[in-house]
């Protein structure tokens, strides 16, 4: 009881705190309604003195009501009783009993809608994991949070908004100031995210704002706070999702289990489902998931949409998006402007137009303040959208009435009508004009004042009076809210000096100096005496300390002042091009394929023919037409390349390119169900400057941190297309095995505080992970194919059942003999078939062994000493293995070493005398039969895909350089071309620096340049501890990467 | 190779083809005059002699002429007829030597000693002659090298050696010769993002931060400057006596620093201190050729087969950095990356043909360029009369991976080994499965 009644008086300061900072800003003009406030009256709460409650009648007539985006009614009236829209219209008689607020001149809008914030809820606390990468890392397998939850922390649909909002009078003030009457707020933590709210934004007790208690279910790529080392990267985070979805469909069929987690995954499906990405390819994977579960989700992007609005609007998705809008960047020092990155200045010049993009290709969204880090900025983006291109009209209905039928709560919000809920706004005019001010915000019937309206405007010339005030005038502009002043002493010593007005309420204070007779500030504090004329009057101190009276009375409007924010900004519709990829070297049209004749080349075929002396090769419909002399032209673009030499395109067997957010799940020995195909980034640079080095097809592999690795992806190079366009259309699956040190990771660091290590720590303990696996997995595949099984289904078994039917192939990342050896046996034993070894530097120790069982083996044409297990490799491997009839290739593994893998083949030539012709196969077919499409690249043959490559000298050459590279038929990579890209990235580098500087100079804040480079992969990279809590993977790659710089800094 | 070896079986001494490194021996000291005749001679300052000769006697280079070789009384003659003869490349700032095994061995780890200051460690005492590396770079036409510390910002003094030797001592060929500072890097305003911000505490900038060590750095060198003048200190600073040298004009001082801003200001510093200056990196150097053009600071480029730093950069721009150096009048010199990757050294520096340079310029970049930047073009770097006979006869274009093929190879006169681990294993599993080499 007596906790009751402290509890119970906790809360009445609290009310009274409210009340006493609603007192200050009473003034004396205003009416003084507030006395007739509604009570917080509320039902089952017991009340300290007499109950308090009010009829809360209001009519607010004369105002021009802006009901929604397509009715206004002007010279309307608002009837409010109780919180509620009794009556909006013309001619409606005001019942007795009401409080009576005359807006002549003023607006009503519907109170705004911001469909995406945390208000109310409690930051997550941020886990503390070990430092120092992988091995350094303390090992969570599984959920440490105690219930019966699921077992992935970062999957917590269980979290309910609504049982930990709580209102918070000084935050919801930015909201409401920028006219937000209703929020949703959600739990920005962890991949699957539970349940929001919707609120208004009134003072007083959680139990009185809620609209909506269970608005959404929310996701995201990120875990968040989660403590379970899985997922470390974006694939795993896609693949924990998607396992989730099965998960929760098996739960609903068993009884065995009970889990928290999944029963409110269920329960919670039939809700708005709301996902945050960041930029267009993020969206697209988020697509991806929703249409294999049949989902619908609403995206939360970071306003990026502009890049690729035609994929955006084939989701067919609605979006909410935010304006903020980067600042311009400091550019003044030529050498620092080069660390801002081409897409960085574009998006500058761009992300305002994202809005009305958006709103031109008929998409519907919603906007949001967040992401801002100043809400001031808000209106201000919000009219440099609409001078972009966004509409009025459309730009309040993405603030009301669509972010209100997202959330569930149209019924209650979001126009003007009667029945609904009284939340809006008043303003001194239309709300997108850059002079409007908000008056007032009425959340659910709540009062809360922005500025104060029907108070005297003070702007006008005044003649003062008063001792030491002979021949003064006074004159005040600006705006209301932010008065300037200036003070002017005519007479023989005539001087005009300008000073500080503030005014609080009814009371004004100004100071000046005049510099000269007398030196010093005057000061002056006075109040509003009249207000028909306006005067001003007060006691003056002089800098001598003396006293005096003065008066200041009105005699003429003042001229408009020229203050820069007063300005209109000029429309400014002068930006660049959308470019694809929007990166460096973009196009901005996609090139297409041409129908070319390549005369008089040196044709190296890779197939029986040989190489061709003076060939002709044409090519038409992306496809290799014909192959020979003299070809005709006829209808095609001739390419003179005589004394130059022709190849298939080549193909890297092993690369780490063009996928993000990490390229090893290495947190479980056995991460098959991970997909490199989620995590496609088509504007990866190193597409476009591997084509510079004829590169055409990669393998995308994951890493080699495990076991068993995830999935891989076989792409081709076409710059400027969307991920799933990239990808190698009908080729077989392939997985990533590893071995080695890596999978026992002996080069990790020592474990933090002696923690346990993941298994296994030795070649011993590697084999048993995949003797335990595949025992797995045909048990699994046995259970799944009994008749009724309810067997779950594992996405990471699943893939392993695949290669045990052949469906699957394995690229199988290894070194030394011993361990090559061993999984050739554990294959023989288990039953499935190893594809290729990569890297496999000792493959020549085992060939034989290979040969006997098929199998490919792709190595590095030179490398070794690098760690223990290639102390042994050598250059001759490739040799050797060639020899010995394996099929052989040399693959990159590393971006820079991709776009000379021709020269890498030119060193079976320097080591070992490989024929150049059989060297050459190293990196084009031979790569090509290891992925199983040789019947579609790898050689130039009528039919196949017109993937070849021009050469300035012999492909195998130091000096041989690629001058065009067709893919599928279309140029892609033209040494003339890029030259001509160069210089217009320069030249609209140079354009958009101007304007920046423009912007600066007319007073824009600045951001300083911070440089965001692409992370490049190789098979060790690993994603350090998830130290950041982040808002997106983009954010926290930018992290990581700054964290990077930063300790190379110090390392260096 | 084994058919190599044979055919010049009379001038190799003690070979034999048992398997490990054991039985490759430093060759023995020149006691016969060489001639060799036919060749094309790449002389390594630009000049090509078809036809040509070379003839050296006691380790020195005595004649190098087109058509017929003068006549030498007992000398060995090798004709070399459609070969090409270079001097030996040389590979500055390596850590060769000093690595056998990156990772995963500390224990053959040398290359970074602890602390940030450490003017006063020297490579030499730390180079392991016995590297089974060493054949594999050396068998690639690469005869010198500079195996140089790293770590800190000083990292410590480099040496030049010469690749065929029984310890660090006879391997010297110019002592002490460099100290190694690491220009701190403030990359042009970038900042820590995702760092939370402390309330009230104003966090420093990447720029502030290198500011701090340039200070630092400053100080210390002005120290050490002031110390150098007495000849006899009252107490002795072996850090300072160890940079001594580089106010007598002894030692030079290689700064590490890539971007622009921090190039001029390692140029500007060492002008200001009267030190002789080496730019190493210099990926920005193309920006500031004037600067180091006026200055006579060269720069050491280090790989041009890599990546560019920026998305916006020309995706050749390090194929072409040598080309753009030359263009700039800047004296240049290039290395590889690391230890055994220095037998690629002469395919980084083929690399640059394709974009712009010319073969003998490239050729340069890893001969006369690297030797004068190191202060041994004295010596070696050309295959001039009077300097070292450290030259090697390739069947090809040794700039190109299709053309190299080092037949034979002499350092100081004298003919080395150029068996290697990696030949021996070849010739092991080519045995293993019946195959010809």
């Amino acid at each position: 009881m007596i906790i009751k009644i402290f509890i119970f008086f906790l809360s009445l300061i609290d009310k009274f705190r409210g009340k006493s900072i609603y007192m200050k800003k009473t003034i004396l003009f205003y009416f003084l309604f507030f006395a007739l406030k509604v009570c917080d009256a509320q039902e089952t709460f017991p009340v300290n003195g007499a109950w308090d409650i009010r009829p809360g009648q209001y009519a607010f007539i004369n105002g021009t009501i802006v009901t929604n985006a397509d009715q206004t009614i002007s010279g309307g009236t608002l009837l409010v009783k109780d919180r509620i829209i009794e009556a909006v219209g013309k001619d409606i008689p005001i019942p007795k009993g009401y409080t009576v607020v005359n807006l002549e001149g003023k607006y009503i809008y519907p109170g705004l809608i911001d469909a995406y914030t945390t208000y109310g809820i409690p930051e997550q606390p941020r886990q503390v994991f070990g430092a120092g990468g992988f091995g350094g890392r303390v090992i969570v397998p599984v959920s440490t949070k105690p219930g019966a939850y699921g077992w992935n922390e970062s999957i917590k649909p269980e979290m309910n908004a609504k049982t930990v909002f709580h209102g918070d009078a000084a935050k919801s003030e930015d909201l409401k100031k920028n006219g937000f009457s209703t929020v949703q707020s959600l739990i920005h933590d962890g991949i699957a995210r539970g349940t929001s709210v919707v609120v208004s934004l009134g003072d007083e007790r959680d139990n009185l704002i809620m609209l909506n208690d269970q608005a959404a279910a929310h996701y995201s790529f990120s875990k968040g706070t989660a403590a379970t080392n899985y997922p470390s990267s974006l694939m795993g985070s896609i693949a924990l999702l998607r396992q989730t979805y099965y998960d929760a469909q098996w739960y609903k069929t068993q009884k065995g289990e009970y889990n928290i987690s999944l029963d409110e995954f269920n329960r919670t499906q039939n809700l708005p489902q709301i996902f945050e990405v960041s930029d267009p390819q993020s969206i697209l994977r988020a697509d991806k998931i929703a249409k294999e579960f049949g989902r619908h989700y609403i995206y939360k992007t970071d306003g990026l949409e502009y890049r690729r609005i035609a994929a955006i609007k084939a989701t067919g998705s609605e979006f909410i998006i935010p304006v903020n809008f980067p600042e311009p960047y400091d550019v003044e020092d030529p050498i620092d402007a080069r660390s801002i990155k081409y897409d960085q200045l574009k998006n500058w010049e761009l992300a305002p137009t994202n809005p009305g993009v958006l709103e031109k290709a008929g998409v519907k969204f919603a906007i949001t303040s967040y992401g801002l880090t100043n809400a001031r900025d808000f209106w201000t983006n919000i009219r440099t959208a609409i001078t972009n291109g966004l509409s009025e009209k459309q730009a309040l209905n993405s603030l009301t009435t669509i972010p209100a039928e997202m959330l569930g709560v149209a019924d209650k919000v979001g126009t003007l009508t009667k029945g609904k809920l009284a939340s809006f706004i008043i303003t001194s005019g239309n709300l997108f004009k850059p002079d409007n001010i908000i008056y007032e915000n009425w959340a659910e019937g709540r009062q809360y004042v922005v500025s104060k309206m029907n108070i005297a405007d003070l702007r006008g010339n005044y003649l003062v009076n008063g001792t030491g005030f002979a021949n003064t005038t006074l004159t005040i502009n600006g705006s209301p809210g932010v008065y300037e002043v200036s003070v002017k002493h005519s007479g023989t010593d005539s001087t005009r000096t300008r000073g500080t007005i503030t005014r609080t309420g009814d009371r004004v204070s100004i100071y000046f100096d005049y510099k000269q007779n007398p030196e010093g500030i005057i000061r002056l504090s006075g109040y509003i005496s009249s207000i028909f004329p306006i005067t001003l009057k007060g006691d003056a101190v002089f800098p001598d300390g003396s006293l005096s009276k003065w008066t200041a009375t009105f005699t003429s409007a003042a001229p408009a002042s020229k203050s820069p924010s007063q300005e209109t900004p000029k429309p400014n519709l002068n930006v660049g091009p959308v470019i694809y990829p929007f990166a460096a070297f973009g196009n901005a049209e996609i090139p297409k394929a041409e129908t070319v004749l390549l005369k008089n080349a040196t044709v190296w075929t890779n197939e029986k023919e040989g190489i061709l002396k003076n060939t002709d090769v044409l090519i038409e419909n992306g496809k290799i037409k014909s192959v020979g002399k003299n070809l005709p032209s006829a209808g095609a673009k001739v390419i003179d390349a005589t004394g130059k030499h022709i190849s298939a395109g080549i193909v890297d067997e092993h690369s780490h390119i063009a996928a993000t957010g990490g390229i090893n799940e290495g947190t479980q020995s056995v991460t098959s169900e991970v997909r490199i195909a989620d995590v496609i980034d088509a504007e990866d640079i190193n597409l476009y400057r591997q084509l510079a080095g004829g590169v055409t097809t990669s393998h995308i592999l994951h890493g080699s941190a495990n076991a068993i690795g995830g999935q891989t992806q076989l792409i081709k190079h076409r710059w400027g297309m969307l991920p799933e366009e990239i990808k190698f259309a009908g080729s077989d699956g392939f997985i990533k095995f590893a071995l080695g040190e890596n999978v026992k990771g002996s080069n990790n660091g020592p474990p933090a505080n002696n923690a346990a290590l993941r298994f296994p720590q030795t070649r011993m303990g590697v084999e048993e992970v995949y003797i335990d696996a595949f025992t797995r997995a045909k048990e699994y595949k046995t259970a799944r194919a009994a008749k009724g099984s309810t067997t779950r289904r594992d996405l990471e078994l699943d893939a392993l059942v695949e290669i045990l039917d052949n469906k699957r192939f394995i690229t199988c990342h290894s070194y030394v003999q011993s361990e090559i050896n061993m999984l050739m046996h554990v294959a023989d034993s288990m039953g499935f078939h190893i594809n290729t070894f990569t890297h496999i530097l000792e493959g020549y120790k085992v060939a034989d062994k290979m040969k006997a069982r098929n199998i490919a083996g792709s190595t590095f044409s030179d490398w070794w000493a690098y760690k223990s297990e290639v102390a042994e490799a050598i250059p001759y491997n490739g040799k050797l293995m060639h020899e010995v009839g394996l099929v052989t290739g040399f693959n990159s593994d590393d971006a820079e070493m991709a776009r000379r893998l021709n020269q890498e083949a030119g060193k079976a030539v320097t080591y070992g005398h490989m024929s150049e012709e059989d060297a050459l196969k190293l990196v084009t077919l031979n790569p090509a039969k290891m992925m199983h499409v040789d019947n579609r690249i790898g050689s130039i043959k009528p039919g196949k895909d017109a993937d070849i490559v021009l050469w300035s000298a012999d492909p195998l050459s130091v000096y041989a350089v690629a001058e065009k590279t067709f893919v599928d038929g279309v140029l892609y990579w033209d040494i003339e071309k890029d030259a001509e890209k160069q210089k217009a990235l320069a030249a609209d580098e140079g354009r958009i620096i101007q304007k920046m500087l423009e912007a600066k100079n007319k007073g824009a804040a600045t951001q300083r340049p911070t440089t965001t480079r692409h992370r490049l992969y190789e098979c060790e990279s690993v994603e350090e501890d998830n130290f950041v809590v982040a808002d997106d993977y983009t954010e926290m790659e930018r992290a990581k990467q700054a964290a990077r710089e930063a300790r190379d800094h110090n390392e260096q | 190779m084994k058919r190599t070896i044979l055919s010049l079986g009379g001038l190799l001494l003690g070979i034999s083809f048992a398997y490990g490194q054991a039985n490759i021996s430093p060759a023995k000291p020149q006691t016969k005059p060489v001639v060799i005749t036919g060749a094309t001679i790449h002389v390594g300052n630009g000049q090509v002699i078809n036809n040509g000769y070379i003839t050296f006697v006691k380790g020195k280079i005595t004649g190098v002429g087109e058509g017929a070789a003068p006549s030498v009384a007992d000398a060995e003659i090798i004709d070399a007829t459609g070969k090409q003869v270079y001097p030996g490349f040389i590979a500055p700032m390596t850590t060769l030597g000093l690595i056998e095994i990156e990772e995963g061995a500390r224990g053959t780890v040398d290359d970074t000693e602890t602390g940030e200051l450490n003017p006063h460690v020297r490579s030499l005492v730390a180079y392991n002659a016995d590297s089974k590396v060493i054949p594999t770079v050396r068998s690639n036409g690469i005869l010198l090298a500079q195996p140089t510390p790293n770590g800190g910002l000083i990292s410590g003094e480099s040496s030049v050696v010469q690749l065929d030797a029984w310890n660090w001592e006879d391997a010297a060929y110019k002592k002490d010769m460099a100290i190694h500072l690491n220009w701190p890097v403030a990359a042009g305003g970038r900042e820590r993002r995702g760092a939370i911000p402390v309330p009230g505490v104003v966090q420093e900038t990447p720029a502030q931060r290198a500011q701090k060590k340039v200070d630092e750095i400053t100080s210390l060198f002005e120290q050490a400057k002031a110390y150098a003048e007495i000849a006899k200190p009252a107490v002795t600073n072996i850090r300072f006596e160890a940079m001594r040298g580089l106010f007598n004009g002894t030692k030079k001082l290689f700064i590490i620093a890539d971007n622009a801003k921090e190039i001029g200001q390692a140029v500007t510093f060492s002008k200001r201190l009267g030190i002789s200056a080496v730019i190493v990196g210099g990926k920005e150097s193309y920006l500031v050729t004037d600067l180091l053009r006026e200055n006579n600071v060269p720069v050491i480029i280090r790989e041009t087969q890599t990546l560019p730093d920026r998305d916006e950069d020309d995706v050749y721009l390090p194929y072409k950095l040598p080309k753009l150096l030359q263009d700039g009048g800047v004296l240049y010199g290039l290395t590889g990356t690391g230890f055994w990757r220095q037998r690629n050294l002469p395919f980084e520096a083929g690399q640059a043909v394709g974009y712009g340079l010319t073969k003998e310029q490239a050729l340069s970049m890893i001969t006369i360029n690297n030797a004068k930047i190191l202060g041994i073009d004295k010596t070696t770097g050309t295959l001039e009369t009077g300097k070292d006979a450290n030259l090697f006869i390739s069947k090809g274009d040794a700039l190109d991976m299709i053309g190299l093929d080092v037949e034979t190879a002499f350092i100081q006169g004298r003919n080395i080994n150029l068996d290697n681990l990696h030949k021996q294993l070849y010739k092991k599993f080519s045995d293993k499965y019946g195959l010809k080499e």
